[in-house]
């Protein structure tokens, strides 16, 4: 135990970008200034992005208190009233982890993972660490039992009977398409070949996806005990993260990981002191969301164009460099610790009858708690749009959530109660995918979010198979006609033949799930693309080109800013009188609402 | 072997292990259409028109690259391929030119067929297409990549048959073409100018220069002969129209060469129809050549043979020669008693 | 332009060196020459074919595969508007209009005094924060507009050693 306090600011991506570092520095200043002697370090996402800078306080003796929201101004505030006061400021307060006693005026302090709303509902299996440990101090993993499963397998376990526990516990890739991982650990383990290898993809490339990235960045050591443990039990001696080269800080923290894993003969030539070697490598991608895709990204790693090739031949069999490759994800291989220490049964028990365990959510969009959540499978969309991430803002009204990034599609409120797993989100005509949920209110148009989403894959499509190069730009074509006002009836049919037979007809999954939004918005909301196509309207109000600025009557006090700043001079009006723009000459540029100070423009449907 | 039975179309199939859809459908004589495809190169998957429907499967399995497995049932027809393959065609049109009429594949153009068969005759998805400056500054073939359909086998062809990999993929996704490295037009690449791309390229993006407006593909024959320009024996084909040489290509049935050529051979044809090809012997006399008969030359050949003598005769043969000329050329002349034989390409 | 001798070769060389031994290293090894001479030097991608034995039209397609890479000289410092789904509701267009304003170029392009390249990117998964921006590795978050010229300015004043 601590004897010393203990301040741990998180220090992940979103940390930093709300000001992290400036809080860290702020709080040295405060220790310096007012002779405290703690301990100051830092730790990974907990997940709770909407109250970043996250400072947490630990008190020898006292639960773990966790501020949100600090700045840089009040933190030295904050931490010299509670270590030397005993004083927790509840303005930014957010709740106590742990045991220990309170001065009793902090009783309600709220238990942060029980009474938080948004921990209420989670699970944290894969996230057990991230928001605890120092991601850059190795010790601190060990502490929570870090490498004691890779010990458990090396020492007392036969490589089969791992492949058996991790087959048993139902845990399905968390990557995209939902494979059984154990199944794809037998087979690169019952491939022949005098080399194998382990490859980690790391390449979370959909826009709203964030899990992967946190998990590297808070606990990148869990991943590697999940690679080392795969390396054993399917017989490979070396292992790449593959990691997108967006995310510089993930891949400093796993280099760092790597390096005092090495040291403690945790990775490396005989580990602990086995016959079992296992070295690891991290390539940086080179931005390629198709290298999201597993054989894209091994031709990546392999030095190519990261252009999908044909399977069969499976990873399994003929992977990285033509030999054995057992190929999962971040979350997945974060998850394997937990299957070997908790055993197979506990796994098991969490979640539905084919999706097991939990799964990571980047929750963003129009809601109230946008951030990082691990919910058991199973749990509805209901629960984690409402509960977890507690609504859509301003009290509105919940229009579709679109989970699975670009390969993914808009759920609609009437399949709100649907669990989430594999089986159920493919029905609907989504994906699980690597896990982004993207919460749409009243105020999202959907022919806007599909043609969002298709000008991603199209531009990200590697061009290789002529269903996703030519089919995709073709597809966004006609959305772009639609959002702009010159949609055609036919477009609707044309949408719907065209993203049926990519679908049926791509190379890769990449390209076979990309039609997903725009098929599943014509699904569930094809009224909505016969308004922008027959009516010229976009409900939402969103798509510019359909809609007019207008100048209200009642607040237009006639002083010609936006007479002055017109560009096309499409606005009227003399000084001190009602303005009007005329509505033919207007380039909707929008320069006219910047200028008017009384509010008084906007646009309507 | 073992072997594997499938059903395709209804017809009942005994291929081997490890064979593809589209090489059991060739067993079974049932054509599929393909781009991308070709023996000689790795598999890459990448057209997307030899798709098929095979029973329990979840989408469309490309056959050039799927194996198949026992008790597989595959439809190479059913409605759900022929219409994934017209909207396939009908993308590859919208951003193809529509220039048939004066496009030197007209007839042998792969895309052409398969528009006409599956009755395509006009995209449904106008929009932006692409728009590259020819090139035609090198002598021997041009490249039209507003054609290109991006089928990748000039570049697999130039990487994996010839070596010299001028060509690759540059650039991704709509933007894709295939080009030499920096854009640069093909004589500044480490091309050879082998020609096998335009042989393989299914549509008119490659097209060699000499054959220009010299004839359509239906006015052609072609006409298997040996390469004459060395001892490899490589087997081409010359494209004949009426009595005159317009093309040649490289023929697959050819033992030696498998239908590769080099740059003689498919571009070194046109001294045939030379006006300054010496087409009879010519004896100078006084001074100026003069045409002779074959007897006349011949003798004024063994003639100075004999004046020379043995020790007066070295002989000096031609890599153009196969092995075996090239031995009897040594025979011929030790026989005559001299010991001086060179070649050519000892150099 | 420096003349072709006065091409740091040894710089080519040294990166070959640290990664010959790894296999498939091609795209490590452009990684390190662009953060060498800033871009990928035509000259050294030619001398890393021969070192190589690989085809240059092959590294060519590598690099104008990956949009990582650039064949032209790029600014000291790199700004990214995320264009990810979150920023995007939340108004990164915005923000967009107003570098455009302060740096005179479009999406892509470097400005003239070769300080700032202005691009887009994906999304750089900080959604919680939307609308962001990235200069170099440092985040923007929760942006607003008129905030963007202040921000300029730090690096115009070469005042961004502070990350």
């Amino acid at each position: 135990m601590t004897a010393k306090p203990k301040i741990v600011v998180g220090l992940g991506t979103c940390g930093i970008a709300a000001g992290g570092r400036e809080v860290y520095k702020a709080i040295e200043k405060a220790l310096t200034d007012n002779s405290i002697d703690a301990e100051l370090t830092q730790t990974g996402c907990i997940g709770a992005c909407e109250n970043e800078v996250l400072v947490d306080i630990v008190k020898p003796g006292q639960p773990r208190i966790s501020y949100g929201k600090v700045t840089e101004e009040k933190i030295g505030e904050v931490i010299t009233n509670h270590l030397l006061n005993d004083k927790i400021d509840r303005e930014f307060a957010l709740g106590k982890i742990g045991e220990g006693e309170l001065p009793a005026e902090y009783d309600d302090l709220p238990n942060f993972f029980v009474d938080l709303p948004f921990y209420e509902k989670q699970v944290r299996l894969c996230l057990r660490n991230c928001g605890f440990i120092n991601p850059e101090v190795i010790d601190e993993y060990v502490e929570r039992d870090g490498y004691e499963a890779l010990k458990k397998v090396i020492t007392e376990m036969k490589p089969e009977e791992v492949v058996d526990v991790v087959k048993k516990s139902g845990l399905r890739g968390r990557g995209g398409g939902g494979f059984s991982t154990g199944l794809k650990w037998e087979f690169t383990m019952k491939a022949v070949g005098d080399k194998k290898y382990v490859v980690c993809n790391a390449d979370e490339g959909d826009p709203g996806a964030f899990m992967d990235r946190s998990i590297l960045e808070g606990d990148p050591h869990s991943v590697m005990e999940g690679m080392a443990i795969a390396g054993y039990a399917v017989g490979a001696d070396e292992g790449y993260v593959y990691c997108r080269a967006e995310y510089p800080l993930a891949v400093k923290r796993l280099k760092l990981a790597i390096e005092q894993a090495k040291e403690k003969n945790l990775l490396g030539e005989n580990i602990m002191g086995t016959d079992f070697s296992f070295d690891l490598k991290v390539k940086e991608g080179a931005g390629a969301f198709v290298c999201g895709e597993e054989t894209a990204l091994l031709m990546s790693i392999e030095g190519k164009r990261g252009m999908p090739r044909p399977r069969p031949p499976f990873p399994a069999n003929e992977g990285l460099f033509a030999k054995p490759t057992c190929l999962n994800n971040v979350e997945t291989f974060a998850n394997v610790p937990v299957v070997i220490l908790d055993g197979p049964d506990k796994f098991a028990s969490i979640g539905t009858e084919g999706s097991k365990g939990t799964k990571v959510f980047a929750l963003t969009g129009s809601i109230n708690r946008t951030g990082l959540a691990e919910v058991p499978m199973g749990i509805t969309l209901k629960e984690v749009v409402f509960d977890v991430a507690g609504g859509i803002i301003d009290d509105g009204k919940f229009k579709a959530v679109q989970a699975g990034g670009p390969s993914g599609g808009c759920i609609p409120e009437d399949l709100l109660h649907l669990p989430i797993d594999y089986d159920s989100l493919t029905g609907a005509g989504a994906m699980m995918g690597s896990g982004g949920l993207v919460v749409m209110g009243e105020d999202t148009c959907m022919v806007d979010i599909a043609r969002y989403f298709l000008t991603f894959t199209q531009s990200e499509s590697c061009g290789k198979c002529t269903p996703c190069r030519e089919g995709t730009k073709r597809m966004l074509e006609i959305l772009q006609r639609i959002v702009a006002g010159e949609g055609e009836p036919e477009d609707i049919e044309k949408l719907k033949t065209l993203g049926e037979a990519i679908k049926d007809t791509a190379l890769c999954g990449l390209g076979q799930t990309a039609p997903n939004p725009v098929l599943t918005t014509l699904r569930y909301f094809q009224d909505e693309y016969e308004k922008h196509i027959f009516d010229k309207r976009c409900v939402a109000g969103i798509c510019v080109d359909l809609m007019v600025y207008l100048i209200d009557a009642e607040l237009c006090n006639g002083c010609g800013r936006c007479r002055k700043a017109c560009p096309v001079g499409a606005v009227s009006g003399e000084k001190k009188e009602l303005h009007t723009i005329d509505t033919e000459t207007c380039i909707k540029c929008g320069v006219c609402v910047e200028k008017c100070k009384q509010e008084a423009i906007s646009l309507q449907s | 072997m073992t072997k594997l039975n499938v059903t395709i179309n209804g017809l009942p199939v005994e291929a081997e292990a490890g064979m593809t859809i589209l090489e059991a459908a060739e067993l079974a004589g049932i054509d599929i259409p393909t781009f991308c495809h070709d023996p000689q190169l790795v598999g890459a998957g990448a057209c997307r028109i030899c798709i098929v429907e095979v029973e329990n499967a979840r989408n469309l399995p490309a056959s050039c690259v799927t194996p198949i497995w026992d008790g597989m049932v595959i439809n190479t027809e059913s409605d759900r391929a022929v219409q994934a393959r017209k909207a396939n065609l009908s993308l590859l049109l919208a951003n193809h030119p529509l220039d048939c009429l004066t496009c030197e594949k007209s007839g042998a153009c792969s895309l052409q067929d398969y528009c006409y068969k599956y009755g395509v005759s006009e995209t449904d998805y106008v929009g932006e297409g692409k728009d590259y400056a020819v090139e035609d500054s090198n002598p021997f073939y041009e490249r039209d990549m507003n054609k290109c359909i991006l089928c990748g086998k000039c570049a697999r062809v130039c990487h994996e048959i010839n070596g010299a990999g001028a060509i690759d993929y540059a650039f991704r996704g709509f933007t894709s073409t295939i080009s030499p490295a920096f854009g640069e037009p093909v004589e500044n690449s480490p091309c050879v100018f082998c020609g096998m791309c335009t042989d393989i390229c299914p549509v008119g993006a490659l097209t060699p220069k000499l054959s220009k407006g010299k004839g359509r593909v239906w006015e052609i024959n072609k006409v298997k002969t040996i390469c004459p320009y060395c001892g490899t024996g490589c087997a081409i084909d010359l494209h004949v129209k009426g009595n005159e040489i317009v093309g040649a290509s490289g023929n697959r049935e050819g033992l030696a060469n498998k239908g590769h050529v080099c740059v003689k051979g498919h571009y070194g044809w046109d001294f045939v129809h030379s006006p300054d090809r010496l087409t009879k012997p010519l004896i100078k006399k006084d001074g100026k050549f003069e045409e002779a008969s074959w007897d006349e030359a011949l003798s004024l050949v063994a003639d100075k043979f004999k004046a020379a003598g043995a020790e007066g005769l070295a002989g000096l043969s031609s890599a153009r020669c196969t092995n075996e000329d090239n031995y009897l050329f040594q025979k011929l002349l030790r026989m005559m008693g001299s010991n001086s034989v060179d070649h050519c390409a000892r150099l | 332009m420096k003349a072709e001798n006065d091409f740091n070769y040894a710089a080519v060389d040294n990166i070959y060196d640290t990664w010959k031994a790894q296999k498939g290293a091609l795209i490590p090894m452009l990684q390190e020459i662009q953060h060498e001479f800033g871009f990928l030097p035509r000259t050294a991608l030619e001398y890393l074919s021969k070192k190589l034995n690989q085809p240059i039209s092959q590294i060519y397609g590598v690099c104008t595969f990956y949009s990582q890479f650039h064949l032209k000289p790029r600014g000291q410092h790199i700004i990214r508007v995320c264009q990810g789904t979150a920023c995007h509701v939340r108004g990164i267009a915005k923000i967009a209009t107003a570098l455009e304003d302060e740096l005179q170029v479009p999406v892509g392009d470097t400005t003239e005094d070769l300080l700032f390249t202005y691009e887009s990117v994906a999304c750089v998964g900080c959604c919680g924060l939307a609308p962001v921006m990235m200069i170099d590795d440092v985040t923007y978050g929760r942006l607003i507009a008129t905030a963007v010229p202040d921000i300029l300015k730090k690096y115009e004043r070469g005042e961004d050693n502070d990350s």
